[in-house]
């Protein structure tokens, strides 16, 4: 693989998982416990359509072939797909959503951080640009967690159930495979396994003062940086690439 | 007796004043007094355009996912946001006249508390995004334009707040339009298919002739409400229809004319038929949209109650 390859490769996982993320968080809206709520996690998904965007404009510049971010975004199929699996699983309900939005914020506090000192400059712009609004959805998460975990019986069962249930999806956030070793090397991109301890930090601080537990880890899914997914992917790309693929001379 | 008499003619007094006021032009503040007949329309009035805004997220929210770009789909999410932000500014002018937004959702649900008609047709096509922001929140925009000088200052001030937001909106929505009109024959066909659809029922959300709209009489008096409805539905189409011939899109009334006199449109006769069946529940989407509202608003009772419980305990550490 050239270092060209890697890169786009690379970009693609980033892109990718801001991408589905913030469409699992788009679904949300008109659909919230209320609406100071529906306009939050609205909020974060424009923030990761934005990401989005930055980042795969970015692989398509790198790949050089002139595809734009919307034809990736539109255009490919599931198994050209790299994001985690975590991201893609349906909302079930708001204590999933939050528990994933934990996850994945405790995870990418640390590696936007990280990732801003980049050899590379496009990607170190984007990541400071990413890591203060990170912040803020590490905050939104943090909160929800310690308000169900010490809410009511019911809602802190919920989060319970649901931080259980999607911990097998966490440890895939810090897999590393050829791309990220040629590009570590570089200083490109930074060492995942080297996070894992702060993320853990973070997790486990949020859960104890929630007074809820930290999951054993156990068996662990994987597979996305394959390119497999759940049988997730393929129905929320049916739906967001719909009309990109029922129209392709279509601009819109 | 005597007592009774008495207050009697201090409420008359008061009434007068309130009156002179207003026909002055003042503004009226939650403080004042104001008669309870006054405070009752501003409820029913800022409740229903309240929730109109936050079930109007409902036909727009049908896209979200489904939007063909990034950037469609980013200014498709942020408007709808801006939505629910006027659902919160007007829910809270509402309540500066002493009701709750739970009593007011409740009336909403019960069926007491309205909202817009127009909501309850589909958007069937992404051109459907297109014409409910270009003529949807255009026909808002004539209407909210109208009420920034309404007479109770909360009502004014958040219309003034939320008038600079539809009017992005509107933009976006003719944007949408303009660039199908502009793309393959297909795209021609959905963007002309929903001004078909669209157009009427836009008419419609001005409500019915003055003479048959139950409340208009006090409204005007009390400064409430400053044009007729068939005025500001004459300001709309007027703006609209060049707009519609720019992009090349026809208006699906054949009796539309020019009249140079007026300096305005003649339109069509208005198919109230179909406006009092959507508004006694008969429209494709009436049932759908409250169901809608009821079964998020009860799925989320338990995180509401969370966060009550939370705040409860927490509260009762710090004054410990
Ligand atoms: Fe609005
Ligand atoms: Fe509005
Ligand atoms: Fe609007």
């Amino acid at each position: 693989m050239t270092q060209q390859e890697a890169l786009f490769k690379y970009i693609l996982r980033l892109g990718d998982n801001a991408l589905i993320h913030s469409h699992r968080l788009s679904e949300w809206c008109s659909n919230a416990p209320f609406l100071e709520e529906d306009l939050a996690l609205t909020n974060l998904a424009l923030d990761m359509i934005g990401r989005a965007q930055a980042l795969l404009q970015y692989a398509g510049s790198v790949e050089g072939k002139g595809r734009t971010e919307d034809t990736l975004a539109y255009r490919r199929s599931e198994r050209q797909y790299y994001n985690n699996l975590l991201v893609e699983l349906p909302n079930t309900d708001f204590a999933y959503t939050i528990a994933r939005l934990l996850f994945v914020s405790a995870f990418e506090k640390e590696y936007y951080a990280a990732l801003q000192n980049s050899a590379d400059s496009t990607l170190a712009a984007i990541a400071a640009k990413t890591l203060k609004e990170i912040k803020y959805h590490f905050a939104h998460a943090h909160d929800w967690v310690v308000r169900l975990g010490m809410g009511t019986e019911e809602s802190k069962q919920r989060v319970q159930n649901a931080v259980n249930d999607w911990w097998m999806y966490t440890s895939e956030l810090f897999e590393m495979d050829e791309t990220d070793e040629q590009l570590v090397k570089d200083g490109i991109v930074p060492d995942l396994k080297a996070l894992y301890p702060a993320w853990l930090q973070a997790v486990t601080d949020t859960l104890k003062a929630a007074s809820l537990d930290v999951p054993v880890s156990g068996y662990m899914q994987t597979g996305s940086r394959k390119g497999i997914h759940t049988e997730h992917l393929g129905h929320l790309l049916s739906e967001m690439q719909y009309l990109q693929r029922a129209y392709p001379d279509a601009e819109w | 007796m005597d007592q009774v008499q008495d207050i009697v003619s201090k409420d008359r007094a008061m009434l007068a004043r309130f009156e002179e006021r207003v026909q002055a032009g003042d503004a009226v503040e939650p403080r004042d007094w104001m008669p309870e007949a006054y405070r009752k329309h501003l409820i029913r009035q800022i409740s229903q355009h309240a929730h109109s805004e936050v079930i109007g997220m409902q036909p727009e929210g049908n896209w979200i996912t489904r939007a063909p770009s990034l950037r469609a789909k980013q200014i498709l999410l942020a408007k709808i946001q801006d939505e629910g932000g006027h659902g919160l500014y007007l829910y809270s002018a509402a309540e500066t006249l002493g009701i709750t937004r739970t009593e007011m959702i409740g009336q909403l649900h019960t069926g007491k508390a309205k909202y817009s008609n127009i909501f309850n047709y589909p958007t069937l096509t992404w051109a459907d995004i297109g014409a409910i922001g270009w003529l949807v929140d255009g026909a808002a925009i004539v209407n909210q334009v109208s009420l920034q000088r309404t007479s109770y200052a909360p009502y004014s001030r958040a219309m003034v707040r939320i008038c600079k937001e539809e009017s992005f909106h509107q933009r976006q929505g003719y944007e949408i339009m303009a660039k199908m009109m502009k793309g393959t024959a297909e795209q021609k066909e959905m963007a002309q298919d929903a001004m078909n659809r669209w157009w009427w029922p836009s008419l419609m959300m001005f409500g019915p002739h003055d003479s048959d709209s139950p409340h208009a009489a006090d409204a005007f008096r009390w400064k409430i409400k400053r044009h007729t409805n068939d005025e500001l539905r004459q300001k709309f189409i007027d703006k609209t229809v060049p707009q519609a011939e720019l992009i090349g899109l026809t208006v699906p009334d054949p009796d539309l004319k020019w009249n140079d006199e007026k300096g305005g449109y003649d339109h069509g006769e208005i198919n109230w038929d179909e406006f009092k069946q959507v508004i006694n529940g008969n429209g494709p989407c009436n049932k759908q949209r409250l169901q809608h509202h009821k079964q998020v608003h009860d799925n989320g009772a338990w995180v509401r109650e969370a966060a009550e419980a939370y705040k409860a305990r927490t509260n009762n550490q710090s004054s410990n």
